[in-house]
């Protein structure tokens, strides 16, 4: 247990995505079967334990403790694991040593082989073999609330560098494998052959797209290629064969559970790419939702009927990548969507349609298409070589997507946070805002916040201006000048915009980043709420 | 005679009327004793001071020549009559320097610790247990989820983070006075024997320190040419928490914030405070060194002076002990 206690101990502190990739390569590579599959799969998202009350844990440290010097120490902590595990020694001073601790595979296994009625005795008994960075790990594995800012994928780009095996083979093996997976470090570390699996009803990895840049499409024929629209929603994988039928992001994560509207009408067996949204198919003839309806059905295990008659949730789909056990990948896209068209036309009309292709003879028309596309939930489209295969990974070439252009509007500098790691001594994170009517006037409100898009010497910059102009603190934060007539004005670009009860302006913008600094222009210059309010309206249709 | 007739709380910190001295005041007063040099602790600007000499030292190098009015040296265990009270200085494990003191009266006997720690430390000498009817403790680290560890294991967990992150330079952020020359002093014992470098702040301490006869091994300036970002990296550097934050340490090549500080037991406040490496490294005595020191003196009541008084007092009820918080304001804790 200790190795993998000392791992979430540094990773939940890390900010920085390098440095969590080698605190997790280090950890598989010396951490000996079958604990390191342990580690990732409760990392990975993929651990089955017994779960434990909250309400047992708190009898078990009350049993020996004090309930008012608890309460003290919960308070101050404020996490109830943490403090658990903090307290649960009481007045002992002798440090229990590693050797002598009980592995991260002894204890899984353990709690999983309990009875209902040991399971208090086990925990109780747990608590005192572990130690205090042990216990805090174990706790929030059996109550299930292990938020260290690790996702799946990233465990997966560890695994790819401890051991030179590229990233999207071991995804493609992932869904076949289960912890505490031997035969896959067997194979990472070189011991054994790459292992089989048994069932194509796994996740396989993506193929991606390259943004469209300057001068890329010149060269390019636009007969040998075809456009479809490109949805805002997210990409999904259906993969079903033998009864089992599942469905993974883009990433490669079951959301099965989350989407049983879905997953329920699946009438056929291979392998689909396409785009889940909510709303109505074409085929239906309702309109497809936006995308922060979508995100009701979102980060969710289950879900209620309430919901699912609310945010109805389909899937149009973009490409065959098995057409039942028949791996159809080295197939051209217009083959494949061939073959798709019919699986779709048989499949049920309200949960799936299939993506439309968009005629166009020459780069400049479909530019002009992009640029007004006939639906709100389209942010621009895509661009596919026809006689390209199913490639995982992001070549350049066979795949492009061409979006909308991303909105603009000058806003205001309100806040200024202090970064993490690289950046722990520089203002980097800004709040910014709007002019809005308010009853005393009009006054700046905060409608977002941004830490990126600056090159390093702008950085210098925006730092400078806060620690010169800083007009009050709050914690880490500071307030910096923000008049009419002085100020910092920051063109921020954004990919989207909604409605939001959550921010106090009304609107939520999507992946805001601070595009350009307009010193040559004055705060009184900046934009209105009301330009923002018309992006949503306009957004809405 | 009541404890209280010998020794109270006041605005200004703890008076003895009859020696007419406070301890620790926390304002300008007439005489002042002072257990240890941590500013909470050690004002300047007092008519007399009688400390220990290294206290003395400490104060006059933060404050300067003029630090107080009249200063006298109070060796370990010699007794001083200060208008008919007895008083004595004993040592407390804190810092380098730092003392408790006995103040006795006609058989009645407080004792003053001060900040205090049982844990060892090779950069001061180690707390002694002084038996007393009134034990004054403090409480910093008065709640039972404070547990600290070996400090070797926490430097361990530095030197295995400066093998897994060679080109980051490791700025371990640790207090001016005490804890930054014990961590330095642990490293060495951690068997590491690269240059430490240190921020100015913590010049003058250490060679203090070094003057004392405490080794800190080759320490640096950590001042640099514009030209040379890299001469840092994969290097310790020690440096108060709050230069870290500052322009200072743009210097540094990807730099790794470190902190060794008892606070560093909770996750939360390491988060906070923007520290990737904890190093839960106290100058004060966790829980269970508070109650095993109550039990050893046994004194027949407690005062609990600054921290979290009310769980130290709480445990003393359960325990039959008669105790009580004295409210005093004005520390706050520098040394942790």
């Amino acid at each position: 247990m200790k190795p993998f206690a000392t791992l979430l101990d540094r990773l939940v502190l890390t900010p920085s995505r390098n440095g969590k990739l080698t605190l997790l390569a280090d950890y598989f590579r010396d951490t000996p079967d079958p604990d390191r599959g342990y580690g990732l799969a409760a990392l990975a998202g993929g651990l089955d334990l017994k779960s434990v009350k909250p309400a047992m844990l708190r009898d078990l440290v009350l049993e020996r403790m004090d309930p008012v010097l608890f309460q003290y120490s919960y308070d101050y902590v404020g996490d109830l694991a943490e403090t658990i595990s903090l307290v649960w020694d009481g007045t002992r001073k002798d440090e229990i040593d590693d050797e002598h601790q009980p592995r991260l595979s002894e204890v899984v296994t353990r709690m999983n082989s309990l009875g209902r009625t040991e399971v208090r005795s086990a925990v109780r008994d747990l608590l005192d073999k572990l130690d205090t960075s042990s216990r805090f790990a174990f706790l929030k594995l059996v109550t299930g609330a292990l938020r260290i800012g690790v996702s799946a994928r990233l465990a997966k780009q560890a695994l790819s560098d401890m051991s030179g095996k590229d990233v999207t083979e071991i995804e493609t093996l992932w869904h076949g494998l289960t912890p505490p997976y031997e035969p896959l470090f067997a194979w990472l570390e070189g011991r054994a052959e790459k292992p089989v699996l048994a069932t194509p009803a796994i996740f396989h990895s993506v193929m991606l797209a390259n943004p469209v840049e300057t001068g890329d499409l010149e060269k390019l024929d636009p007969a040998d290629y075809a456009a479809e629209w490109k949805w805002d929603g997210i990409r999904v994988q259906m993969s079903s064969y033998g009864g089992t039928r599942k469905l993974y992001s883009r990433s490669g994560d079951d959301i099965t559970g989350a989407f049983p509207d879905v997953v329920g009408s699946i009438n056929f067996e291979g392998v689909i790419d396409g785009e889940l949204l909510v709303g109505g198919t074409a085929r239906s003839n309702n309109p497809t939702r936006t995308f922060s309806d979508l995100q009701q059905r979102l980060n969710r295990k289950t879900v209620t009927a309430k919901m699912l008659d609310d945010y109805p949730a389909f899937v149009r789909a973009y490409d065959l990548l098995f057409e039942s056990d028949l791996d159809i990948r080295a197939e051209s896209f217009l083959e494949r969507r061939r073959r798709l068209g019919d699986i779709i036309q048989r499949a049920p009309h309200d949960r799936f349609d299939l993506s439309d292709l968009v005629p166009f003879t020459t780069w400049d028309e479909l530019d002009r298409i992009r640029i007004a596309p006939p639906d709100p939930v389209i942010e621009g489209v895509m661009i596919k070589r026809k006689d390209s295969p199913y490639q995982a990974g992001r070549l350049k070439g066979p795949w492009f997507k061409w979006k909308r252009d991303p909105y603009n509007i000058d806003a205001v500098m309100l806040y200024a946070q202090r970064g993490h790691g690289k950046r722990s001594s520089y203002y980097s994170d800004f709040t910014f805002g709007v002019w809005a009517e308010t009853p005393d006037g009009e006054e700046l409100v905060p409608v977002g916040k941004a830490y990126f898009g600056f090159t390093d010497a702008e950085l210098e910059v925006l730092d400078k201006f806060v620690r010169d102009n800083t007009v009050d603190r709050f914690g880490p934060v500071r307030a910096v000048r923000a008049e009419p007539d002085f100020g910092f004005v920051l063109e921020v670009a954004f990919e989207g915009i909604n409605r939001s009860t959550r921010h106090k302006s009304g609107v939520a913008m999507r992946f805001p980043r601070i595009a350009r600094l307009r010193q040559d222009k004055l705060p009184r210059d900046a934009d209105r709420l009301a330009t923002l309010t018309a992006m949503v309206e306009a957004r809405e249709g | 005679m009541k404890p209280e007739a010998l020794l109270h709380p006041t605005p200004a910190g703890l008076f003895c009327p009859i020696g007419r001295f406070h301890v620790d005041p926390v304002r300008p007063v007439e005489r002042a004793l002072i257990t240890h040099g941590h500013s909470d602790h050690a004002r300047a600007g007092h008519a007399k001071v009688l400390a220990t000499r290294q206290t003395l030292d400490i104060m006059r190098l933060r404050y300067g020549e003029d630090f107080c009015g009249e200063e006298q040296a109070a060796a370990f265990g010699e007794e001083i009559d200060v208008d008919g009270v007895r008083v004595s200085f004993h040592p407390a494990g804190h810092v380098l320097g730092s003392a408790q003191i006995a103040i006795e009266r006609q058989g009645l006997r407080i004792v003053v610790s001060g900040d205090y720690k049982r844990g060892i430390d090779p950069t001061c000498a180690s707390f002694v247990p002084v038996a007393c009817d009134v034990f004054i403790t403090e409480a910093t680290f008065g709640l039972p989820v404070f547990h600290h560890p070996d400090p070797k294991d926490e430097i361990d967990k530095l030197l295995t983070s400066l093998k897994q992150f060679p080109e980051r330079s490791h700025l371990v952020g640790a207090y001016a006075l005490g804890k930054a020359q014990r961590v330095i002093r642990l490293i060495r014992d951690c068997g590491y024997s690269e240059p430490i470098f240190i921020h100015g702040a913590l010049a003058k301490l250490c060679d203090y320190y070094v003057g004392q006869g405490i080794d800190l091994g080759d320490i640096r300036p950590a001042t640099i040419e514009k030209s040379s970002p890299d001469a840092f990296k994969g290097a310790v550097i020690v440096g108060p928490p709050s230069a870290f934050q500052d322009r200072w340490a743009r210097r540094f090549n990807e730099p790794l914030i470190a902190f060794a500080s008892g606070w560093m037991m909770v996750r939360q406040r390491a988060k906070q405070g923007g520290v990737e490496l904890p190093l839960v490294i106290s100058d004060h005595c966790d829980w269970p060194e508070l109650l095993s020191t109550i039990e050893e003196i046994g004194p027949s009541e407690v005062w609990v002076t600054h921290g979290r008084e009310e769980a130290l007092v709480r445990w003393c009820e359960l325990k039959n002990i008669p105790a009580r918080p004295l409210h005093l304001v004005g520390y706050e804790d520098e040394g942790d």
